[in-house]
């Protein structure tokens, strides 16, 4: 039913921290290597050892580089995949009612048999979160793993999606949004965490953390004084080491 | 947005089909018998064709009859319903004309609605997403039914209907892409926005995420070239309004009257693969191509 | 309200899950292999492995594209077409091996140096070298010397140890982290999960490094250095601390050398060597007695100040000479500035940021230890800075000085085997003392006189014939390059071709892709493998190759012995050998097949077993000729190196030993019970302070690592060093040849040093002004990514990424081409544009250009069309001096290839139909992949 709940009982969502990512796509690869064996068809791949492969993939990771007004330039990796909105256009769009957010945890799923295929709801999505699937014609997209977080075949440690389990860096934090004392939420509050596209009005449950201020060194305020010599020259440095060498 | 056929020939051909509808509802023209067989023929042909042309580009058209389902909350399943509802009406409205000679009123005009409604829920399948600036605005449901009213009103042969809402619809037009040329910038949405990094510096994209494209890029990131744009946007208007226009100005004639259906529907093509390669979907900001 | 479809949250995952180690980089991560119905479904890491602790990276989750590829060799290979063409046929093994042990036989009877085995990216060194020495060939080595061979050998000069597989960041305790180089490529996972560590606890990066990528782009501060600099930096560093005082003087004079006294006498043929008493000890002066005394002795407080007076000599500690050397104005943050691209007043505060985490923000643990003279210290005093480096700085021609620098200052600093600073890996810390000698001696019929590779003392240990000649191919080991510890693979092909030192007869491989991606001077290295004689035949007369996949160099070889998969294969990640030890336990694992091959392929080393029965090589066979071992899992299990010492240390004897013990039948069923790891953990007093600390001591003499304690101090000072300089003066029985006199004596300072690197020397830099650089991305690994349908989807081409200065210089746009040029070769290849990078630098991913025919993949895959290799620009030797010689373009002291001293020019060019230089398509032998996928083996 497109139709969006009221509102859901929690909001399972991803908290990606951009001042930790490297950018090494590990998370990319393991969700494609679950969600390929996984939940409904397989994310295919078109000319995979030709001149232009081009495959379905639910999470992906961008690079941006940002100059601010004086000083270096930085690069800032960004990892993307289904924010899983409150107010999610992808779902009220779909004619067949395949497209759902889940009551009871809020997760934007699609019901694969009922998809025609029609690809409105990648149209209705500001964040590219939804691909159709060249092989099978259904639109795929991330599903939070939802054939892991609560899957009673995995140990308990395991129920979190492919891709928060694999991040070697720690940058994908999985929880519960709408509880404002679970660690994602705290973390959110603490470090900033921010919305992407706020002005579609889309309400994402998916955060990410900003990076932490870049190149303070270069700043005249620096964290330390800068050292004062013991003496200008090596005699004078064999002096001072005689005398604190007496101290130790 | 990736224009593709399937989409251009679908709008393009059941807009006019089911303009011609409306018209047809209407009783303008009326017409029984075997003359009111070749108009309904011709506005079921255009506006089913045109329908049969939009499942091409589904993955599964045979769970098609699922999107009737979900009329409450999703303009394309309206669509669906609205369009059926309206090819039924006007089915037998038009087999009360073309068999019994008998005009059953209310029905053409409740077709008639059915059929104008067909077109609105179309435009506003586009009107609808905010992630399509230049297609999120009142003017594109205006822009849809001027251009299915007067494309119906010439194929029905109402001239001088036909000749302002054409004229119209080209005014219409011109206004949509005024308004679409800065609908992308004057959105809150940019670069900045969709990344967050707004708030550090100027942020572009470094790389993207594969190095080769995707269903993203293909369906959504179509780049036209700015000359390639302003002469097609030259033809549709010439071809889609004008030409029109000046040859129902002419002396009255059938084959005046086809080249004048031709050019419109030509023009009318060209616009709708302006109206999709030209649209901005806010995705490419992701890809840096904005 | 909504109805939704009932979903089945707890569906089927697998049948059976089979934990063996990644094999998809070097970093051996443990992993979870899913299986449903015997086939592979989905691999994830293993939770409770030490490398990796459940995380796996972008390589290891798509291993089972890579287990499954195409171009995976299907059977033994016979060429048939000439070198080059591709063309092969088929054959048996039988045949196989028989053609093998045609050519090697003779080659052992008559003289074992005429085959050349080098092992490429082997994980198996210390099996494939006992087979090379075995054989009785002095030429043997894995592929070190074009890596990362200046980190490692200059940290076991210094330290003991250097980064990576000898040592790790106390990621628990660490307050600043720094990072030097291109460093995405080794300890991947780990580094990647110890800056995630350390940043959620607040704690701060600072990257140095001309590009801002990967661990760059998430350090708080970048120092985008000048390529080939970084010991220039490193220096001023030094200076500034130094002349702050803020070293750490109780660390260096109890547990380096600082202390100890060298001699000063100009005219002693020990002059610059350590003093040293009856016993050989380095001497020391004690505070308390003012007397000189053995460096060891119980009680003993080293003074870093005195002097020595003897004979009218002063002599003076290390630390005098240090003093005199750091604190000249040459390493002054203004001198260095320009030549280092960083500001003095940056150098000037990223020192004090140093002594600030260092000195302030001191860490103490309650954990009391006894050192090695007997002292007994309660509490553990940490100075939480670290560092880590890997090939960004190492590929230079001044690499394994300005490794040793960087070890200098964390020595300086006392930051190493402390509370938050750098920490040893089991078996390492392991001093030089502690390592073999190279042996290069071969007698006919007979087994090599010992092992390979190893760590020279001074000139008696280099690798020379009686003439004064190479005795191995490679030329590792001599006077051109005399602490080449991990051998030269990358000088290999070109020696054999040009018959200097000698000419071979069969050259054998593993795993390096020598005719591609692995070569400087790629198209050359093609040619040397192709090249004939006057007679029509080969100047390589044979070769053979081992590799998994349809590489470019299967090509090139005359007999292909086809690999399997890695997860198709025995191994042993051994401490014998390149081992995955944490820093606070001992830890090796082995790989298993998880799944039996659907091809005709044997795991290499077993191949290597069967070789060497066939050749009834000792070491492998009675003294009737009776094999030993049947395949690489009976060796695994049952080789010893020595009583109760091998392969691994888990689960020997009865099951219940650790590190000694006698081969246990059940020992591979037992790897595989627990996960296809042994851990065993460092008690908790001797977990710092390691090379000092006498519990850590003994519990390495427990497990097996040392037959006796060998504490040691670090050195400041490398005497090795100091002995090859002294020949170059004159002194010894062994001489460098004339032209390498004065090389010797400037590079083979005994304190680090600075020198521009040779290539800038050896031309024209106003001509080719800028620096080019490759570094490996995260998501590819060699070569060997591209044949993977998911990875090479995110890296298929690579462009040549421009700073913002030569961007808008030459007029550059999204879409542009630029052929770039230096002294060797040109390239015409894409480019795009990059604002954080250092103003002079250019670089690109390294390895994703591929050859057209190879991997299985199309021969208009971008790859091969817009892909490219910076390699083509890079030769192995220098350009011509005139003086008739060739000069290697390579780090004097290692011989490890410079790829990083790179020159070029760059200009605007019309984009070419594809990158260029273009090479003709080579034939398939596995045919082309498949035109779609979509995985799934389950339901």
């Amino acid at each position: 039913m497109t139709t969006l709940p009221e509102a859901t009982t929690r909001k399972l969502g991803l908290v990606i921290d951009l001042d930790t990512c490297v950018g090494c796509h590990a998370c990319v690869i393991a969700c494609k290597g679950w969600n390929t064996e996984n939940y409904g068809a397989p994310l295919s791949d078109q000319d995979p050892y030709g001149a232009a492969p081009s495959g379905t993939f639910l999470n992906r990771i961008h690079s941006y580089e940002v100059q601010p007004a004086t000083g270096t330039a930085q690069l800032v990796h960004f990892p993307k995949s289904c924010l899983h909105c409150e107010d999610a256009p992808c779902v009220t769009v779909c004619p067949t009612g395949a497209s759902y957010k889940r009551v009871e945890d809020g997760i934007v799923l699609v019901n694969e048999s009922d998809c025609i295929g029609c690809g409105l709801c990648a149209w209705a999505c500001p964040y590219g979160a939804r691909e159709m699937d060249q092989a099978e014609g259904v639109m795929k997209k991330c599903t939070l793993c939802v054939d892991r977080i609560y899957n009673e075949n995995l140990p308990e440690v395991d129920r979190v999606p492919a891709c928060v389990r694999t991040c070697p860096a720690g940058a994908r934090h999985f929880g519960d949004l709408g509880d404002p004392e679970s660690d994602v939420s705290k973390l959110v509050a603490t470090r900033g965490g921010m919305d992407l596209m706020p002005e579609q009005g889309t309400k994402p449950v998916n955060k990410y953390l900003p990076p932490r201020p870049r190149d303070r060194l270069d700043e005249v305020d620096v964290l330390a004084p800068l050292l004062a010599p013991v003496a200008a020259e090596p005699t004078g440095f064999l002096g001072w080491l005689d005398r604190a060498l007496e101290r130790l | 947005m990736h224009p593709a056929p399937s989409v251009i020939a679908f709008t393009t051909l059941s807009g006019a089909g089911f303009g011609l509808l409306f018209w047809l509802g209407l009783g303008l023209p009326a017409v029984t018998g075997w003359v009111a067989f070749v108009f309904f023929a011709i506005a079921f042909a255009l506006a089913a064709g045109g329908l049969m042309a939009s499942t091409f580009h589904l993955g599964h058209p045979e769970r098609a009859w699922k999107a009737f389902s979900q009329w409450r909350s999703s303009w394309l399943s309206r669509e669906g319903v609205c369009a059926v509802a309206a090819l039924l009406s006007m089915g037998a409205y038009g087999a009360g004309l073309v068999f019994f000679g008998t005009r059953l009123a209310p029905l053409g005009w409740l077709g008639a609605a059915l059929s104008l409604g067909t077109v609105f829920t179309t435009s506003m399948i586009y009107a609808q997403l905010r992630t399509v600036p230049r297609w999120q605005s009142p003017l594109t449901p205006a822009l849809f039914i001027t251009i299915a009213l007067g494309g119906g009103a010439l194929l029905a042969g109402q001239v001088t209907a036909a000749m302002a809402l054409l004229a119209l619809a080209g005014l219409v037009q011109l206004i949509w892409w005024r308004r679409g040329d800065r609908a992308l910038a004057e959105s809150a949405t940019d670069i900045a926005s969709a990344t967050g990094l707004g708030r550090i510096g100027t942020v572009r994209s470094f790389a993207p995420p594969h190095t080769g494209t995707n269903y993203l890029l293909r369906e959504m990131v179509h780049e036209v070239g700015r000359r390639h744009a302003r002469r097609l946007r030259v033809i549709a208007l010439a071809l889609g309004y004008a030409v029109p226009v000046v040859l129902l100005a002419l002396p009255f004639g059938h084959a005046l009257a086809a080249l004048a259906v031709v050019s419109h529907l030509a023009g009318i093509a060209a616009s709708r693969w302006l109206f999709f390669a030209e649209a901005e979907h806010v995705v490419g900001l992701y890809y840096g191509k904005r | 309200m909504t109805h939704q479809p009932r979903l089945d949250t707890s569906p089927h995952v697998s049948d059976e899950v089979r934990r063996t180690t990644c094999y998809m980089c070097a970093c051996r991560c443990g992993i979870n292999v899913h299986m449903k119905g015997g086939k592979v479904a989905y691999i994830e890491g293993n939770r409770d492995h030490p490398v990796n602790r459940g995380v796996l990276c972008a390589k290891g989750s798509a291993g089972i594209m890579q287990h499954n590829a195409p171009s995976r060799l299907r059977a033994p290979l016979k060429r048939v077409g000439p070198r080059g063409s591709g063309e092969f046929e088929e054959i048996s093994w039988d045949e196989a091996l028989q053609i093998a042990c045609d050519w090697l036989e003779p080659i052992r009877r008559d003289d074992p140096s005429k085959l050349a085995f080098f092992t490429g990216r082997d994980q198996s060194q210390s099996f494939t070298s006992y087979w090379a020495q075995n054989f009785g060939t002095p030429n043997y080595a894995a592929h070190g010397g074009f890596c990362s061979v200046n980190m490692a050998a200059a940290g076991i000069y210094t330290m003991g140890g250097a980064f990576w597989e000898f040592g790790q960041p106390d990621w628990d305790h660490t307050k600043l982290f720094i990072l030097f180089g291109v460093a995405e490529d080794h300890d991947s996972n780990p580094i990647k999960m110890g800056i995630g560590r350390i940043k959620a606890r607040g704690a701060r990066v600072i990257g140095v490094n001309p590009i801002r990528t990967g661990y760059n782009a998430v350090a708080d501060d970048w120092v985008g250095i000048t390529p080939g600099t970084d010991g220039l930096f490193i220096l001023s560093l030094v200076h500034v601390l130094m002349r702050a005082g803020k070293i750490d003087l109780d660390y260096l004079a109890r547990y380096t050398n600082a202390p100890v006294f060298i001699n000063g006498d100009p005219a002693s043929p020990e002059y610059g060597l350590f003093m040293r008493d009856a016993d050989g000890k380095p001497l020391v002066i004690d505070r308390t007695t003012g007397q000189l005394t053995a460096f060891d002795t119980p009680g003993v407080r080293p003074d870093l100040s005195a002097t020595h007076e003897a004979n009218g000599i002063t002599h003076r500690p290390v630390m005098h000479l240090m003093a005199e050397r750091y604190l000249d104005p040459q390493y002054a943050p203004e001198a260095v500035a320009a030549r280092c691209g960083i500001s003095p007043d940056k150098i000037r505060r990223i020192a004090a940021e140093i002594a600030r985490v260092a000195f302030d923000e001191e860490i103490t643990l309650d954990h009391a230890w006894t050192d090695f003279r007997g002292e007994t210290h309660q509490t553990m005093v940490g100075r939480p800075v670290s560092f880590h480096a890997m090939r960004g700085i190492s590929a230079h021609s001044n690499g394994f000085q300005t490794a040793r620098a960087l070890h200098v200052l964390q020595i300086l600093l006392g930051t190493v085997e402390v509370p938050g600073g750098f920490r040893f890996k089991p078996p390492y810390p392991r001093p030089v003392s502690a390592h073999p000698t190279p042996h290069c001696k071969t007698t006919p019929g007979q087994p090599l006189d010992g092992p390979h590779l190893g760590y020279p003392r001074g000139p008696e240990d280099l690798a020379l014939k009686e003439d004064g000649s190479a005795a191995r191919i490679d030329k590792a080991f001599t006077w051109e390059n005399p602490m080449s510890a991990h051998g030269l693979m990358h000088m290999v092909i070109s020696n054999a071709h040009a018959g200097d030192p000698y000419r071979i007869d069969t050259l054998f491989m593993y795993m390096a892709n020598m005719a591609w991606n692995s070569s400087m001077n790629t198209a050359r290295v093609m040619e040397m493998l192709t090249d004939r004689d006057a007679n029509g035949d080969y100047v390589i007369p044979h070769i053979i190759y081992s590799d998994a996949y349809s590489s470019e160099m299967v090509a090139y070889a005359d007999l292909i012995l086809p690999d399997t998969t890695y997860l198709e294969r025995h191994d042993c990640i051994s401490l014998l050998d390149r081992p995955i030890c944490e820093a606070d336990a001992a830890a090796d694992a082995i790989r298993w097949p998880v799944v039996t091959p659907d091809r005709d392929v044997r795991g290499f080393q077993t191949v290597l077993v069967q070789l060497a029965n066939k050749l009834k090589l000792p070491g492998f066979t009675t003294e009737d000729g009776t094999a030993r071992y049947t395949d690489y899992a009976d060796y695994m299990v049952n080789h010893e190196r020595k009583p109760g010492i091998g392969p691994l240390i888990g689960f020997r004897g009865d099951g219940s030993d650790t590190g000694r013990g006698a081969p246990n039948p059940a020992q591979i069923d037992r790897y595989i019970e627990n996960g296809g790891f042994f851990v065993s953990h460092i008690p908790e007093a001797a977990q710092y302070y390691k090379p000092w600390n006498r519990a850590y001591q003994d519990w390495a003499v427990g497990i097996g690592i040392f037959d006796k304690p060998q504490p040691y101090i670090f050195d400041l000072y490398a005497e090795p060093m100091r002995r090859f300089q002294l020949a170059a003066e004159g002194h010894g029985e062994r001489q460098p040849p004339d032209h390498l006199r004065d090389r010797i004596k400037s590079t083979m300072d005994p304190l680090p040093i600075w020198y521009p690197p040779f290539e800038d020397t050896a031309i024209d830099t106003d001509e080719f002004p800028i620096h080019a650089l490759t570094q490996r991305p995260m998501a590819m690994y060699h070569s060997w990514g591209t044949q993977n349908a998911w990875l090479r989807q995110i890296h298929g081409h690579n462009p040549l990424y421009l700073p913002t200065k030569l961007w808008q210089k030459h007029g550059f746009a999204t879409g542009d081409w630029a052929r770039v040029t230096s002294p060797h070769g040109e390239i015409t290849v894409p480019v795009a544009h990059m604002a954080a990078l250092n103003e002079n630098t250019v670089w690109t991913w390294n390895a994703i250009g591929k050859r057209k025919g190879a991997w299985a993949l199309s021969e208009d895959a971008p790859e091969a069309t817009r892909g490219f290799l910076l390699n083509h620009l890079i030769h192995e030797l220098l350009p011509p001096r005139g003086d008739g010689l060739r000069w290697s373009n390579s780090d004097p002291i290692t011989g490890q290839a410079a790829w990083f001293d790179l020159r070029v020019k760059i200009e605007k060019a019309t984009a070419p139909s594809e990158a260029q230089p273009g090479f003709a398509p080579i034939k398939s032998p596995v045919g082309q992949g498949p035109d779609h996928l979509a995985w799934t083996v389950g339901k």
